[in-house]
């Protein structure tokens, strides 16, 4: 069975059949790149990958002064912090690749009980408690991307299971499964979030966990539909022929040829997943003070609305620079969401 | 609908300890002595579908049990609350219909001109402003750099005033509704302040919103503007107005109100965000505020109340389904 000449015809996309002709010069593609948005969208959400990748060599200099303990859980001494920036080294790709936990540690310049404005050290400024904000934010990034990614493997995950199981099995199971999709999708996705943080305790894990308990939802009743659809192709009927039995036809013959579009929709989702992340962060929900993320960051600003009498802007950078790094990234992702949309549409 | 997500809470609250579930049954601080009493009385160790069984009949009968943010019973907290909610609700609405609608309209009209390329500046921005972002940062310019505007649902002083009227008798809740009943009251100057108290959370919570109705609006008038019965009332020599708005228009908000029933559920999101923020009375700050102190009972109670009011939400966009376009009909 050739799987890959079927997985361009159950594409739902009618850009994606034309994939004979290469990716690149589709008629989709071709509008893609000639939308000047979408090629804005696409840098930035490239540039947000760069950083979350490289923090540890963009916090270099930070790494080196501010300090925590992430040098030393990276097996450095004060004087050979300079391998994290030397791609030679294992240390280099091993900064990159699985940092120590305790990188996330936003590094204390003070504990100074007011925010500090940028200088030397401090490069955007700290908040309360000496926190480093560029630190933060580049850390921030990073993890972003880790609970945007593991929230959305996990709701494909569980989405794949609950949509296959529902359109393969139809009758009753397959209304069941649907009517509790119907439920979860019916509520706002923040206050499930909150019972279930609230339910489990908080911490990062939580949140992702809650989030994740939404999100599968909408994948589960999408690869449904899709599963419907291929159920009823010769080749689905081929295999049955030879003898596969449900769970192999299920597994081998039509999710390979129903997950692709169903990636695509998905990975859209990490700027919304990461959003409603911060946004529990914000409230107090998620990971605990100190952690990098940026939803913390901004929470920090709650308190310094107001600067000391006669400078009323003085306390600017504890609200501005995370604001402005995460409108910037949920713009970067709602551009290219839109673009990919717009050539993944039928119509057109 | 509402008894799938009351099921769905009560299985999770099974997460909890009998003790930690007892929470939601209290009603007065004394009972916090006598946990076991409690958790007897109300058979917590018993299997799940008699706890359910139990809850869902004490909800009914509006017993959700003791806030300990609010320092009142869960059904109080709500009473007193949502009001307040659905005022900041309504009043978004307001630019969300007329921001959203009206310019989407307008671009759409006007395609390629100033007034649509202004528009979409104006959706890009709005669309990628997060609600927790927004809210802090006119926080900090109107209120810690300009003070024009202060967080809150009154002035301190606006507010001692309001208790002790309510104390003394000379204030009467007629309706729960701060802004209605200031007005019966004749108290206008608690009106204005209440008001006034409204206009930076009603922009943090309809930016988003208004932004992406008005990309909708756009596109589907746009669409609708190509079809066939447009150019056929125009050929009848109607004039251009009541072809946009009559034949145009109409049958473009159709989508509008389908994306509308989502952008409810994102609503509420928001709502939880911009009350956090402004410290406004409201039902989303107190689910916010009871979440971060593990007060199961508010943010259950909070939470299955919010159930009833997305399903009444969602009724009411049908309903308007069937006035906009009348190929609906409801039997």
């Amino acid at each position: 069975m050739d799987s890959s000449a079927d997985d361009l015809h159950t594409a739902p996309a009618a850009a994606l059949r034309e994939s004979e002709r290469g990716f690149w010069r589709s008629k989709g593609m071709k509008r893609f790149r000639r939308n000047p948005l979408a090629i804005a969208g696409t840098i930035i959400v490239i540039v947000y990958i760069l950083i979350a990748v490289f923090a540890p060599q963009l916090t270099y200099f930070q790494l080196k002064t501010i300090r925590n303990t992430c040098v030393r859980d990276l097996g450095l001494s004060v004087d050979s912090t300079q391998k994290i920036v030397e791609p030679w080294t294992g240390t280099f790709w091993r900064s990159i690749v699985a940092p120590p936990s305790s990188c996330f540690t936003i590094p204390r310049a003070s504990y100074s009980s007011v925010p500090a404005p940028a200088s030397g050290k401090l490069w955007l400024g700290a908040t309360s408690g000496g926190y480093d904000i560029y630190y933060g934010l580049v850390w921030g990034t990073r993890s972003a991307f880790y609970v945007g990614i593991l929230v959305v493997g996990f709701g494909m995950l569980m989405g794949a299971l609950v949509g296959a199981v529902a359109g393969y099995a139809g009758g009753w199971v397959d209304n069941v499964l649907m009517r509790f999709v119907d439920v979860v999708l019916s509520m706002p996705n923040l206050v499930i979030a909150i019972v279930i943080v609230t339910i489990l305790g908080q911490s990062l894990t939580h949140v992702m966990i809650a989030i994740a308990a939404v999100q599968w939802a909408p994948y589960s009743r999408i690869l449904r539909g899709d599963i419907m659809a291929i159920k009823e192709r010769d080749f689905v009927d081929g295999a049955r022929a030879l003898g596969a039995r449900g769970p192999r036809v299920v597994l081998r013959h039509i999710l390979p040829n129903s997950l692709g579009p169903l990636l695509v929709i998905a990975s859209l989702d990490i700027g919304a997943i990461v959003l409603t992340a911060a946004a529990l962060s914000f409230l107090g929900l998620g990971a605990p003070v100190g952690y990098a993320d940026w939803g913390q960051m901004i929470s920090f600003a709650r308190d310094w609305i107001k600067g000391p009498p006669g400078q009323p802007f003085a306390y600017w950078f504890v609200s501005a620079w995370p604001g402005l790094v995460i409108v910037v990234f949920v713009l970067g992702w709602n551009l290219l969401g839109d673009a990919v949309r717009d050539v993944l549409d039928v119509r057109s | 609908m509402f008894l799938g997500v009351t099921l769905i809470i009560v299985l999770l609250m099974q997460l909890l300890s009998p003790a930690e579930r007892a929470s939601t049954y209290i009603t007065s601080p004394a009972q916090l002595q006598h946990i076991d009493v409690v958790i007897k009385q109300y058979g917590l160790d018993k299997p799940w579908y008699n706890q359910y069984w139990r809850w869902i009949s004490g909800a009914l009968h509006g017993n959700l049990g003791y806030s300990r943010v609010a320092k009142m019973s869960v059904a109080q907290a709500i009473e007193t609350r949502f009001p307040n909610t659905v005022t900041l609700a309504l009043a978004a609405l307001l630019p969300i219909v007329g921001v959203g609608i009206w310019m989407g309209t307008a671009a759409a009209l006007n395609r390629d001109k100033i007034v649509d390329q202004i528009s979409r500046v104006v959706a890009i921005v709005g669309w990628s402003l997060p609600t927790f972002v927004l809210g802090i940062w006119l926080l900090v310019i109107f209120y810690g750099g300009l003070d024009w505007f202060q967080p809150g649902q009154l002035t301190v002083a606006d507010s001692i005033r309001l208790s002790n009227m309510t104390a003394g008798g000379t204030f009467h809740n007629y309706t729960g509704f701060l802004v209605i009943d200031s007005l019966v009251n004749g108290q206008f100057g608690i009106f204005l302040d209440v008001i006034w108290h409204l206009i930076l959370p009603v922009i943090t919570l309809s930016a988003v919103t208004s932004a992406q109705i008005m990309r909708v609006m756009r596109s589907s008038l746009l669409d609708a503007l190509g079809q066939d019965y447009v150019r056929t009332a125009r050929s009848k020599g109607l004039s251009e107005r009541v072809v946009n708005n009559k034949h145009a228009r109409r049958n473009a908000l159709i989508p509008v109100l389908t994306v509308s029933g989502f952008t409810i559920i994102l609503l509420f999101n928001g709502v939880v965000i911009t009350e956090t923020i402004f410290s406004y009375p409201g039902m989303g700050s107190w689910l916010a505020n009871a979440a971060t102190q593990l007060d199961y009972a508010s943010v259950l109670g909070g939470a299955v109340f919010t159930a009833v009011v997305v399903v009444f939400a969602n009724l009411v966009v049908d309903v308007l389904y069937a006035l906009v376009d009348p190929r609906i009909r409801y039997d």
